[in-house]
């Protein structure tokens, strides 16, 4: 109930004119940033941070705050549209958001990532007001063996699902796995499989990969089948937002498994875009129609979008309560905070209650203006399918290279997007799937520096993996997901002997 | 309104003659076959074992084992599948008519900076694959660039490449 | 044509360069060879806002985090940039040390150094819950661990991962050290028990300190902080012991500093320590070195290039003995 009480003086902090105006403000920002890739949440709040040393501290971190609102929402924009994920942590909602819109259903799956963005940041932000220092003091029994963890499940709740040549899937991953591990090696403080090129020394970006793989091999592939965008004649108006919430409470269950997946990525810190994936990765698993997805269906939409925005939020839990940052974007806020004088920690919520609150009142606010203002631009964004594709196609392809440049603000970067646009060209022309490689991309150096920190700690001893309770529940969680599949086969397969052996007497 | 050009090799008969896809299943084997080697040979150049726990070389290493075998193997199937057409030369050309300019506008980039690369990339784009009204390309040559300056420039103060012209100019 | 613009334009200045010093003519990019929210881009951050609000320069500033292959990619950038007076780069220790560990083809000679704006502390740090009181109960208890007992900070074969080592070879014991993506997770893991100590410099660490998670042993400089003000109920910075005197005769300290590319003029460097002298007088950065106890040490021309010769000297050495020295 004291919760309550000082949620309500928050309310009174956060819902000032001017509070409210640095809100919109900053949700607009947010998608602006959010939506061109290269930029997200972490340069657009550095890029403001400067300007904030002279405000009020709880203003500056509801603008801050909300330009990170906004970019969770806006990342799902272009991959949706183009197949060209905004931020890393909506690559997931492109397997199905695309297809939607390639069938006419844009402004379906728009609302529907929003509205799931919503329904995950809203659960994280009760998280937040109602839990937040228990839960942080569980992210602190995360050691790298539960890190590892962690990983070991993201990747067995996503793997072996694919209808795909099985060898096809391997190599995909193989690669992936591959690509990771070029560059400097945290745990040695060496180079790897760079063979002496300084340009090999970065190693390859997530977003660059992805921006090739994803946006430029899509336009490649588009214009074999002629010059023109599939699903233009989308029906563009705001009644498809009520029509698409209409047929929301049947995901319910989804929904809220993909809540407590981010939730729990987001404290632990596991992250948004692990969370995005084994949001979509369990949906599936659990869906009546595994086979739909992939093939424009609403759930793939909602479940990474839930589970990345849920993380995203909770991600600030631990920064606010721990001083530990959740997130890149959270790392920034969290140097802001101590820009402004503030130390961040434990003590936070003792000494700056009306910032604290504050803060965790604009969340709620910043989330209903956020989702107010983009399901507003729905149709905008929908229409945009409906310009000619010889004006729409080169202004993507200009946008994806300053993506590609910016993310490192290298020139090299360019080229590697052109490269991966013929690899996705041609990985896609052959059925090779993606999203494995872009997953062993993205957690594959995280996953073996965890494993090495945990080796390094425990002197080569593997039995670290199963040494406490919590890291033996995410092991064995793991193993049964990965074994799901052929279990679920075994069983088919004995019911049906069985089944077999009934029947055999009727049948002759 | 540019309508769209519809081409007539645009949705080309089955029958019509391309690339085969059997050749590029193989060759993309033999690529990924490589790539592996090379990781290999990096990874056990530097320690691939297991010294009070992996070296830098081991996962990779094991790795580039697993896509190694799985190259073999979906280079097995691709020598034994049937015939059929990767990409037809009708298919290609549209695609080359994308990728040309795309790889001369990346070339470009390193010379004349984006700004100057975008304008003229849009320019050509629009001239060889729409049929749009001279002022409706010029138009959208000149504002992109102009918009992604006050965005990327002035507004969030992120440099992009920048070439001789820009430094004229003062920037 | 462009030529005769160039010319044009050199000769209508030349008058007003001799009269006046020069100055920047377009935004000024300061290279942060970290991610955004590390100690390096705060520093770099409090520089632009310190810049901005005291309208030290007319040019906006511009941050750009080249973080890639530890800080190898800003480094290789500015080398690149020779001769351009419109780009920065934040520097730390890894300047020579990530040249030495990777063999990576850059050195600090072919920048110019403009000025070192502090230096950075390193202080022991231990959980709270652990009965160690002093470096040398660390220590004892560090020769009686089997397995050892395991530290950890920010990569490997950076400053981290150097005193923690140096301080294995003078103390004569076995300590394992893990390495971490950066300060803040190592600070993380030493709060949740998964290692032992940190040798965190004290920005990284003073939240948990404050919350009483972790607690601090020594501090790895020749003589103690001059931070008097109370930074938990009983203690401040001041108040740490140095390890020397603690019998842990190990001294390390990491400089912050501001480098320009190579081949600009003597004016434009001039320029840059002029900027930078000024920055260090505001009330801004005076209150950053608080917050971050770090050392104020304002150090520009002759002075600061002995400072690093003799540094990079001083690295060299360490990493030799700890076996850091790329040999491949």
């Amino acid at each position: 109930m004291d919760d309550l009480n000082q949620l309500l003086l928050g309310f009174q902090v956060a819902l000032t004119w001017q509070n409210v105006l640095f809100m919109v403000v900053g949700v607009l920002l947010g998608i602006v940033v959010g939506v061109l890739p290269g930029l997200g949440g972490p340069n657009g709040v550095a890029i403001l941070l400067p300007l904030t040393f002279g405000m009020d501290p709880t203003s500056a971190i509801i603008l801050l705050s909300s330009i990170y609102w906004g970019a969770l929402f806006g990342g799902a924009i272009t991959s949706i549209l183009f197949n060209i994920p905004g931020e890393a942590w909506s690559v997931a909602t492109t397997f199905d958001g695309y297809p939607m819109a390639q069938q006419g259903r844009a402004g379906e799956a728009l609302t529907a990532a929003f509205t799931a963005s919503f329904i995950g940041a809203l659960s994280g932000v009760v998280l937040i007001t109602f839990v937040a220092p228990l839960v942080a003091k569980f992210a602190l029994r995360f050691g790298p063996a539960e890190f590892f963890g962690v990983f070991f499940l993201t990747f067995c709740s996503f793997i072996g699902m694919g209808r795909e040549n099985k060898a096809k899937i391997v190599a995909s991953l193989a690669l992936g796995f591959l690509l990771a591990a070029v560059g400097l090696d945290t745990i040695s403080g060496d180079l790897r499989l760079t063979f002496g090129s300084p340009e090999l020394m970065k190693g390859f970006d997530f977003l660059v990969v992805v921006i090739g793989l994803f946006g430029v091999s899509e336009i490649l592939l588009t214009i074999e089948e002629g010059l023109h965008f599939k699903g233009k004649r989308a029906a563009i108006d705001l009644a498809v937002v009520l029509r698409t919430w209409a047929t929301l409470p049947r995901y319910w269950a989804t929904l809220i498994r993909s809540s407590v997946v981010g939730m729990w990525m987001g404290v632990t810190p596991g992250g948004a875009i692990a969370a995005s994936f084994m949001g979509y990765g369990l949906a599936k698993r659990f869906s009546r129609r595994p086979d739909a997805f992939g093939r424009g269906e609403v759930e793939g939409v909602l479940a990474p979008e839930t589970a990345a925005h849920a993380a995203g939020t909770s991600a600030l839990l631990p920064m606010l309560a721990l001083g530990i940052p959740g997130s890149a974007t959270a790392a920034v806020l969290l140097g802001g905070l101590m820009i402004w004088g503030l130390q961040p920690g434990p003590l936070l919520f003792v000494e700056k209650k009306e910032f604290v609150w504050g803060l965790i009142a604009s969340m709620y606010l910043g989330n209903v203006a956020g989702l107010l203002i983009v399901l507003a631009t729905v149709p905008v964004f929908a229409a945009i399918m409906r310009i000619p594709f010889a004006l729409v196609a080169p202004i993507i392809l200009v946008v994806c290279a300053i993506g590609a440049f910016t993310v490192e603000s290298s020139r090299f970067d360019i080229w590697l997007m052109l490269a991966f646009g013929i690899v996705g060209y041609v990985f896609k022309k052959l059925d090779y799937p993606l999203a494995p490689l872009v997953l062993a991309l993205v957690l594959g150096d995280r996953a073996e520096d965890a494993f090495r920190q945990a080796l390094l700690g425990s002197g080569g001893d593997l039995s670290v993996f199963f040494s406490n309770g919590l890291v033996s529940t995410l092991m064995i969680l793991a193993l049964l997901l990965l074994f799901w599949g052929p279990l679920g086969d075994i069983r088919r397969l004995v019911a049906r002997k069985i089944g077999l052996g009934r029947e055999a007497p009727l049948a002759p | 309104m540019a309508d769209v050009s519809h081409p007539a090799d645009d949705s080309p008969p089955a029958s019509e003659r391309g690339i085969s896809r059997r050749l590029v299943e193989t060759l993309v084997s033999l690529l990924l076959l490589g790539v592996s080697a090379l990781a290999l040979w990096d990874s056990y150049g530097r320690g691939a074992g297991w010294d009070n726990g992996p070296e830098n070389g081991f996962f990779p290493a094991r790795v580039a084992w697993i896509l190694a075998i799985a190259a073999v193997a979906t280079l097995w199937s691709a020598l034994r599948r049937e015939e059929s057409v990767f990409v037809t030369y009708g298919q290609l050309r549209l695609v080359a008519q994308v990728f040309v300019p795309l790889f001369l506008y990346v070339l470009a980039i390193a010379f004349v900076g984006i700004y100057v690369a975008s304008a003229l990339f849009l320019v050509l784009f629009m001239v060889m694959l729409g049929s749009f009204r001279w002022w409706q390309t010029v138009l959208a040559a000149v504002l992109t660039p102009l918009i992604i300056f006050w965005v990327f420039e002035l507004q969030f103060r992120v440099p992009l490449p920048k070439g001789p012209i820009e430094a004229m100019l003062g920037y | 044509m462009r030529l005769a613009v160039k010319v044009a334009i050199a000769a209508a200045m030349l008058p007003v360069a001799s009269a006046h010093a020069w100055e920047p003519t377009k935004p000024i990019e300061i290279i942060v060879p970290f991610p955004p929210g590390g100690s390096s881009d705060q520093m770099a951050r409090t520089i632009q806002g310190a810049i901005q609000k005291n309208n030290l320069v007319k040019q906006p500033i511009i941050i750009v985090n080249k973080p890639a292959a530890a800080g190898g990619e800003a480094m290789l950038d500015i080398q690149k940039s020779a001769g351009d007076p419109h780009k920065l780069i934040t520097t730390s220790s890894g300047i020579y040390m990530t040249p030495l560990a990777t063999k990576l083809p850059v050195s600090w000679k072919d920048f110019t150094p403009v000025a070192m704006m502090a230096q950075d502390e390193f202080v022991l740090w231990v959980n709270s819950a652990k009965p160690y009181k002093t470096a040398k109960d660390f220590l004892d208890a560090a020769k009686a661990a089997a397995p050892p007992l395991k530290t950890g900070g920010n990569g490997s074969k950076r400053e981290d991962h150097l005193i923690s080592v140096t301080m294995e070879q003078t103390a004569g014991v076995k300590i394992t050290y893990v390495p971490y993506q950066g300060g803040g997770p190592a600070s993380v893991q030493l709060a949740g028990g998964h290692i032992d100590a940190n040798v965190n410099n004290p920005a990284e660490e003073v939240a948990n300190w404050r919350s009483g998670a972790v607690k601090p042993l020594c501090a790895f400089s020749p003589k103690p902080m001059e931070y008097t003000q109370k930074v938990t109920a009983d203690m401040a910075w001041s108040d740490i012991p140095t390890c020397p005197s603690q019998g842990l005769n190990v001294t390390y300290q990491m400089l912050r500093g501001m480098f320009m590319p190579g081949k600009v003029t003597p004016e434009q460097q001039a320029y840059y320590v002029d900027l930078f002298r000024k920055v260090a007088e505001t009330p801004d950065w005076k209150a950053y070195l608080e917050r971050n106890a770090l050392v104020p040490d304002f150090r520009s021309g002759q002075a600061f290039v002995d400072f690093l010769t003799e540094d990079e000297r001083k690295h060299k050495e360490l990493m030799t003995k700890a076996g850091f020295i790329a040999t491949n």
